[in-house]
């Protein structure tokens, strides 16, 4: 497989793997962490994509590979078509500056004691974008009257927790804007936010791939809040993608047991609608000793015996849509 | 919401600090000390340098008009000397605490950020340090290299960082693992940026309480030395005039004043910088663990409700 | 737990008004005559933004409120007994033993250098002190059966648990001293969709067994509308709408419910866009004048600007109106009570009538 020129990025079979355990003087462990065990992703340019799971899933290792915080153990991955691993100097360094991440937690991802403007300045005082600091302040308060925080001369001199916890996460989305990303990694961007503030970022965000064509990655454990605005969503289990879809694909006809489960616990808020809900019982297992066959098995409500002997490859059931589970034609 | 600044602003720094007595105590006694040894050479009566014409009647003179708090085995002012040694303890105390804190500092920071090898090493040779009793090393090497003033500073302070680098590093731990840290090196940051603008301002309070305690010490190692015959010969110190006192027969003369007043400056000294030390601590760093089945300590339990209900 | 309607409720909150004294300031008033009742194993749902008095509300209820909270008015009773007017030593007595709360991010609270099976065992003796110690054990083991921890972890340390594990561990210590009531301040958030799946039907099971009445604290409309039987809405410290929860998501009143319910993304109608609400919640001591909804309120007249709305009855027979053809909630049935009165503050109620 090749990486097609129109997504902003694209994964091919990408691995990270972690040391087990740590390093002692004598004894040293073998064994491995597989966080990433083989994603193959596409990110159309402008799309909004939703990477759901769980934690421990690996979506929040391979958002730190993306950003290149850490080296892939194998795979490739492309921006633009361009393979990373042939990027150098300052080829490597404009790449990196072209993705961006907003943090799940606005509380602790700002430093308390930075004023809003010290905060947003400073991606473009590392990459030493903008020369004068006139310049610079002028990038500054157009990013965060692109993240909405208006006038935005008013924040300029103020410290986090002089703001509210909305507009802490639109200073930390106006920080990810200044240095003009093609893809914007959103880490559980709403989950520590009032409800009824959620739906105004989550509408920033969708405003900013309107505006300006961003590619959002948007990681995520919470199906409700993508629904209303993901073009796709990919379901993680384990390091690896067990189904991938249009938004109304894996909502209406999910595949795989594990979207079934995932959906069938998130609330409705409609108590008519109170449903038999599959409840898996215990956590994501250890990414250390990963289960035979599928890796999914052993939390599956209806595993059958072969599911512990082989690795079921991605079905393609549209040319949109693939999910990677053996009963797959049972359904039928 | 829990949502306490790390930093006070300066106003409400100092409203809070108000409110800590002990800090306010702490900072009135070191006031007092400070003033006297800038203006000592305003206040004090006598200079110290200046040759007396001794005669029988001056040596320990008991406290008089002219000599308010009596006069020395050398016939010299108590109050002067008292006054003038004011400047040696806070001199001593705060350049040696200095070195004490850049050193402990950025040892700490360096092994808390970098962490692995280098942190081993550095904590291996901290811990070293650490178990080395300071006082006869400290005497030992001011007795090689001859006690003048720097080399005392020198010597105390190349010996007292071992509890600052440590405190720091668990500072430094702690703060690297903020998001903070990895939003800043998901943008690109650089390890000196991250050192300079995310890590150090945080362990910045920290460092201003730990070198007003590390102060503290410094002037008690200062006073040992001094009061052992390992003081710079050409300044009055405290531990020198007790010194001086001790071998010369203060003790039989019943010269009171002698031991009295020099304890009581070294006690102060101490004390003020203890006290200002914790108040900061206080108002800088208040604590708010709390166990989930005991009360909360922020939260006292309501007297009776003040309205009987029938 | 088949109460008869009739039967005093195990708790009834009658106009609790709680204010924050602060020195040189006009009083803040955090949450002005809430009233409810709390019927053996039946769940309420207290819902509101951070900052409409949910918390200071339910702590008020322990009586644990900071040394500037203060109730002024109303009364607390449980099992017809007046906390309020209780001397100390016999409300703490009432804490934990027959009211218990599980506090926001309790879990991180855990000492992380005692095992979480001793840390049970020190919250049974405080309140049991002649207990022995192999009877303390055992209490032990059996609390963490019920809330699903295998016996053998409880000499595990905090860090060992799971965010998951430390939670449970959390509502089996609120559970020590068998309380019949729970106060379950946000007890998912920050938990992954299927371990707060996995926590809420703890929950429920425990619920249904011991007839536990619960309190769930909370922003999160999905979980109240799986859980609870009715719900009270909590707006700038007032009571904004009172019902029983089918009547609350179908046919709400207040337009704070109604625009709390359009913010939360609801997976049966994926086409429906998200709403917010602009603004936050007033600060309580900067009430607005009028209704405190009505600087966000979109229905917002005249009249909200100056007068305050009263808690008015909802009239019964629009709602039945709305909900025909729907055969009464399985809650009200498992509670034993008929649906609570609907009550809503606010003008628009009023002018319906």
């Amino acid at each position: 497989m090749t990486s097609s020129p129109s997504s902003a990025l694209s994964l091919r079979n990408l691995h990270k793997h972690f040391d087990a355990g740590r390093p002692g003087l004598l004894r040293r462990d073998d064994r491995l962490v597989h966080a990433v065990d083989g994603v193959d992703l596409d990110l159309g340019r402008g799309e909004i994509l939703a990477l759901v799971g769980e934690s421990g899933c690996g979506k929040s290792t391979l958002a730190l590979t993306l950003l290149g915080l850490e080296r892939p153990t194998s795979g490739e991955m492309y921006f633009e078509g361009t393979d990373v691993a042939r990027l150098r100097g300052a080829a490597l360094k404009d790449m990196h500056k072209r993705i961006q991440m907003v943090f799940q937690d606005p509380y602790e991802s700002l430093n308390p004691m930075m004023t809003i403007e010290e905060i947003v300045e400073e991606p473009l005082i590392v990459h030493r974008s903008f020369p004068t600091s006139d310049q610079r302040r002028a990038r500054v308060i157009q990013a965060l009257e692109d993240a909405g925080l208006k006038p935005a001369d008013s924040f300029l001199d103020r410290l986090p927790h002089q703001l509210s916890g909305g507009q802490r996460q639109r200073v930390v989305i106006a920080a990810s804007l200044v240095l003009d990303p093609t893809i914007l990694l959103a880490d559980e961007p709403v989950s520590m936010l009032d409800v009824s503030i959620r739906a105004e970022i989550l509408n920033l965000l969708a405003d900013l791939r309107a505006r300006q064509g961003i590619s959002i990655l948007f990681i995520t454990h919470d199906f409700g809040t993508v629904a209303h605005f993901a073009d796709r969503i990919a379901v993680m289990y384990l390091g690896r993608i067990v189904e991938i879809g249009r938004t109304e694909e894996v909502l209406r006809a999910p595949r795989h047991p594990y979207t079934k489960a995932l959906l069938s616990v998130v609330p409705v808020p409609n108590p008519r609608l109170r449903q038999k809900r599959t409840i898996l019982q215990g956590e994501t297992p250890n990414p250390i000793d990963l289960p035979t066959g599928c890796r999914f098995h052993p939390r599956c409500p209806i595993a059958e015996d072969r599911c512990r002997l082989t690795d079921p490859p991605a079905v393609t059931l549209s040319p949109s849509h693939s999910a990677a589970c053996l009963l797959i034609e049972n359904d039928k | 919401m829990t949502d306490q600044p790390l930093l006070l602003s300066g106003a409400a720094f100092w409203k809070s600090f108000r409110r800590n007595r002990i800090a306010l105590a702490g900072l009135i006694m070191l006031a007092l000390a400070l003033f006297a040894a800038v203006f000592a050479p305003v206040i004090a009566p006598y200079d110290p340098a200046a040759s007396v014409e001794i005669t029988i009647d001056s040596i320990y003179a008991r406290p008089s008009a002219a000599h308010l708090l009596g006069t020395d085995d050398a016939g010299k002012d108590v109050l002067s000397n008292f006054i003038y040694g004011s400047r040696v303890s806070l001199t001593v105390g705060i350049f040696a605490s200095f070195i004490s804190i850049v050193i402990g500092g950025t040892l700490g920071i360096v092994a808390g950020y970098l962490g692995g090898r280098t942190e081993r090493v550095i904590m291996r040779f901290t811990d070293i340090m650490l178990v080395i009793p300071d006082l006869p090393l400290t005497v030992v090497i001011v007795a090689i290299t001859k006690p003048r003033l720097l080399n005392i500073i020198l010597v105390i302070g190349l010996i007292g960082w071992t509890t600052t680098a440590r405190l720091v590093r668990a500072q430094t731990l702690s703060i690297k693992e903020r998001k903070f840290v990895l939003r800043a090196r998901s943008i690109g940051a650089g390890h000196f940026h991250i050192l300079r603008r995310h890590i150090f301002p945080l362990v910045l309070p920290l460092l201003v309480v730990n070198s007003v305690l590390i102060i503290s010490l410094a002037i008690l190692n200062e006073s040992t030395l001094s009061f052992l015959g390992l003081s710079d010969p050409t300044v009055v110190s405290w531990g020198q005039m007790l010194n001086y006192a001790f071998e010369r027969g203060a003790m039989s003369s019943r010269a009171w004043w002698v031991l009295v007043t020099p304890g009581f400056g070294i006690v102060w000294l101490v004390l003020g910088f203890t006290l200002l030390g914790h108040g900061l601590e206080q108002v800088l760093n208040p604590r708010t663990e709390w166990h989930h089945l005991t009360d909360h300590p922020l939260m006292v339990s309501l007297p009776a409700f003040p309205e009987t209900h029938p | 737990m088949t109460t008869p309607t009739t039967s005093a409720p195990l708790l009834a909150v009658r106009d609790l008004s709680i204010d924050f004294i602060t020195p040189d300031r006009p009083p803040a008033h955090a949450v002005s005559r809430v009233s409810f009742t709390l019927q053996p194993g039946e769940a309420m749902g207290l819902v509101g933004e951070s900052g409409c008095g949910k918390t200071t509300l339910s702590l008020a209820l322990l009586r644990l409120l900071p040394p500037q909270g203060r109730i002024v008015n109303g009364s607390v009773q449980f099992n017809g007994r007046e906390l309020l007017a209780l001397a100390e030593p016999e409300m703490a007595d009432i804490r934990w033993r027959h009211m218990a709360m599980i506090f926001q991010g309790a879990m991180n609270a855990l000492n992380p250098v005692v095992t979480v099976g001793s840390q049970i065992g020190e919250a049974i003796h405080r309140h049991y002190p002649f207990m022995s110690p192999p009877e303390v054990a055992a209490r032990v083991a059996e609390l963490l059966d019920m809330v699903g921890i295998l016996g053998a972890r409880a000499d595990q340390y905090p860090h060992q648990y799971s965010g998951g594990m430390r939670q449970r561990a959390m509502i089996a210590m609120a559970l020590a001293c068998s309380p019949e009531i729970v106060i379950a301040d946000e007890p998912t958030t920050a938990l992954d969709v299927m371990i707060q799946a996995q926590i809420l039907d703890l929950l429920d099971n425990l619920r249904r067994h011991l007839g536990l009445a619960v309190i769930f604290v909370t922003h999160d409309l999905g979980v109240v509308a799986e859980l609870c039987d009715k719900v009270l809405v909590m707006y700038g410290g007032v009571t904004a709408e009172y019902a029983d929860v089918d009547t609350i998501y179908n046919s709400p009143r207040h337009p704070y419910t109604q625009e709390l319910l359009k913010a939360f993304p609801d997976l049966s109608k994926p086409q429906a866009a998200l709403n917010s609400i602009p603004g936050y919640p007033p600060r309580p001591d900067a009430l607005p004048t009028g209704c405190r909804f009505h600087p966000r309120c979109p229905l917002v007249f005249d009249r909200c600007r100056t007068d305050q709305p009263a808690l008015l009855s909802v009239s019964p027979v629009w709602s039945s109106q709305q909900s025909s053809g729907y055969a009464g909630t399985a809650n009200s049935k498992r509670s034993g009570e008929v649906r609570p009165t609907h009550l809503a503050s606010c003008h628009l109620v009023e002018n319906d009538k």
